[in-house]
């Protein structure tokens, strides 16, 4: 903590009291049948809950600051609430309540869902790069770095089948290659670490913590609690949507490492 | 456990020493943060969007792309679905039901080839409009990119898709004996002019079908109701000669009606403007320039509301 004290402390992200809430329709009670629907809908002029709209309190009011140079991991078990909070903060997801403040904009570490698996990978490295925001002549720059990063032409010239010839650990890496071609301000990688054979894991390793050197501020969402304790020097442990525990990394993995162990 | 997580929450700010006692809307104030995910300004918007042109025009032709490549005729299919639509239209409406009445063969053929080709382009850019948002959730919850990037890419899409029936649709008008004239050029400005009607409209779709997702199951009959009311396999003013007059003028001055009509009388001979409804250029413009505009603003105000689930 001492060391960043002399970083002047400049805020990147900032959560203040964040609820996020899903709404899933017509799961009110499981009934998925026609009957059920249309007496729902009949129910008129009252409530979400009335009318079968189901909420998920995914979040529920986080507050926390972040500063330039940190390096947070987010924890928690499964369902706590941890993607929907990088999303909130990338302003992907609208908040219910509350707000987050950012220096710049944040992005996820990620384009799976800009990809098509029926086009060629060539295609796809182009359409991902647009997706994210690069422009043309960034994407030809790098094209040939992208490329050779994923590997994917080291067993012949895969790049210009379609991407659903692909196994799916070429296309993994494909796809990290591609969301990791891009630099970012403040950055968020979920999970994105285990993919592809050992090489491909280590040289994707190298890259993010590349990544972080160059972007002010990183969330990593893991479940691996090495990698946490490797790359992040804070540590954000949220449990059912709330805001469990916040400070240095061994201090609160060791309280997690407790919860989970008993 | 709660104590705990104050304890905590309360150690990290303590650290916070220079910045202590400010709420976190005057921190933010202080280091010049702006709220995530806040909707732009208008100009900021179009300015976005001028930004991603790149991204909405790959993105329109990748899907296009992708929409036949596993069909071992690949993209040839392109042409022969809407030359295979023509032909389905033609046997019932021209051969079984004969609702060619008033018109020659020459005519009625690509008459009702031109209506099938243009009301599907408005169809397939609503119904493209409608899941524009709610189909794609996964790509609005990863990635920042202006929304309406995704009904403009669609729209676009779509007219792609109909250059491709457009070839169609020259070989049959030509092959009826309508030779290519100066009138001809007059399908880029109707086509320009739907494309901005069709972008609009979609745009709007776009925004109610993120709300109600329920409108991709309603939509088909909507716009089947739409295209019967059209004209699109007949000729309005002589069906419903027998009935008061603003019925016709209604059911021509409606946006499809229009834009058939407009694109007839640019490629067929025998068409002449007086089957066309009065002022038809004005019409033709006011809806183009009051769907595309309404529908953008419309789409941009609920900006920051689309991905929540």
């Amino acid at each position: 903590m001492a060391e960043q004290k002399q970083d002047a402390r400049i805020p990147t992200v900032i959560a203040d009291d964040l609820h996020i809430v899903y709404r899933v329709n017509g799961a009110k009670t499981g009934k998925g049948s026609a009957t059920a629907a249309l007496s729902r809908m009949l129910r008129r002029g009252s409530d979400d809950a009335a009318r079968g709209v189901r909420k998920v309190h995914a979040v529920r009011g986080v507050s926390f600051v972040a500063y330039r140079g940190e390096a947070i991991g987010l924890i928690g078990s499964n369902g706590s609430g941890k993607s929907t909070l990088l999303r909130a903060i990338a302003g992907l997801l609208p908040a219910e309540q509350g707000k987050v403040y950012t220096d710049g904009q944040p992005s996820l570490l990620g384009v799976n869902a800009a990809l098509m698996n029926d086009l060629t990978g060539e295609r796809n490295v182009i359409l991902g790069g647009l997706a994210m925001g690069m422009s043309r002549e960034e994407i030809k720059d790098r094209y040939q770095q992208i490329v050779d990063f994923s590997g994917i032409n080291e067993k012949g010239d895969f790049i210009t089948l379609p991407m659903r010839t692909y196994s799916s650990g070429m296309a993994a890496r494909l796809r990290f290659s591609i969301a990791a071609a891009k630099d970012h301000d403040v950055l968020m990688i979920d999970e994105a670490l285990a993919t592809g054979d050992r090489k491909f894991q280590k040289r994707s390793e190298d890259r993010i913590r590349e990544l972080r050197k160059e972007a002010g501020t990183v969330f990593l969402v893991s479940h691996n609690n090495k990698s946490i304790r490797d790359t992040c020097n804070r540590v954000l442990w949220l449990e059912r949507g709330e805001l469990r525990m916040d400070g240095p990394t061994d201090e609160v993995l060791k309280e997690y490492e407790k919860f989970t162990g008993k | 456990m709660s104590e705990t997580t104050h304890d905590a929450t309360v150690a990290v700010s303590a650290t916070a020493a220079p910045d202590e006692g400010l709420t976190a809307p005057e921190l933010a104030a202080k280091h010049g943060l702006s709220v995530s995910g806040a909707r732009p300004s208008l100009i900021e918007y179009v300015r976005q969007l001028w930004d991603r042109r790149h991204f909405i025009l790959a993105f329109s032709r990748a899907k296009l792309t992708a929409q036949y490549s596993q069909a071992k005729l690949g993209q040839l299919w392109q042409v022969a679905t809407p030359l295979l639509n023509a032909a389905v239209y033609f046997f019932i409406f021209g051969l079984l039901l004969e609702a060619d009445r008033g018109m020659s063969r020459e005519v009625y053929i690509p008459f009702l080839v031109t209506g099938v080709f243009v009301f599907t382009f408005t169809q397939s850019s609503v119904m493209a409009g409608v899941r524009a948002i709610s189909g794609n959730l996964g790509l609005v919850r990863a990635l920042h990119f202006p929304r309406a990037s995704l009904p403009i890419s669609f729209a676009l899409q779509q007219l792609q898709q109909l250059l491709f029936s457009m070839i169609v649709l020259f070989a049959v008008a030509i092959g009826f004996g309508s030779y290519p004239d100066l009138s001809w050029a007059l399908i880029v400005p109707v086509l320009a002019l739907q494309f901005c009607f069709n972008t609009g409209l979609a745009m709007i779709m776009a925004r109610a079908g993120a709300k109600t997702p329920d409108l991709a199951q309603l939509m088909p009959f909507v716009m089947r109701t739409w295209m019967y009311a059209s004209g699109v396999m007949f000729s309005i003013p002589i069906f419903l000669k027998d009935k008061p007059d603003w019925i016709a003028n209604l059911l021509q001055w409606n946006p499809a009606a229009i834009y058939m009509d407009l694109m007839r009388f640019s490629l067929i001979d025998g068409y002449g403007s007086e089957n066309l409804p009065d002022h038809v250029w004005a019409v033709a413009g006011g809806w183009a320039v009051l769907f595309a505009l309404g529908g953008f603003v419309y789409f941009w105000k609920a900006e920051e509301r689309y991905g929540r689930g």
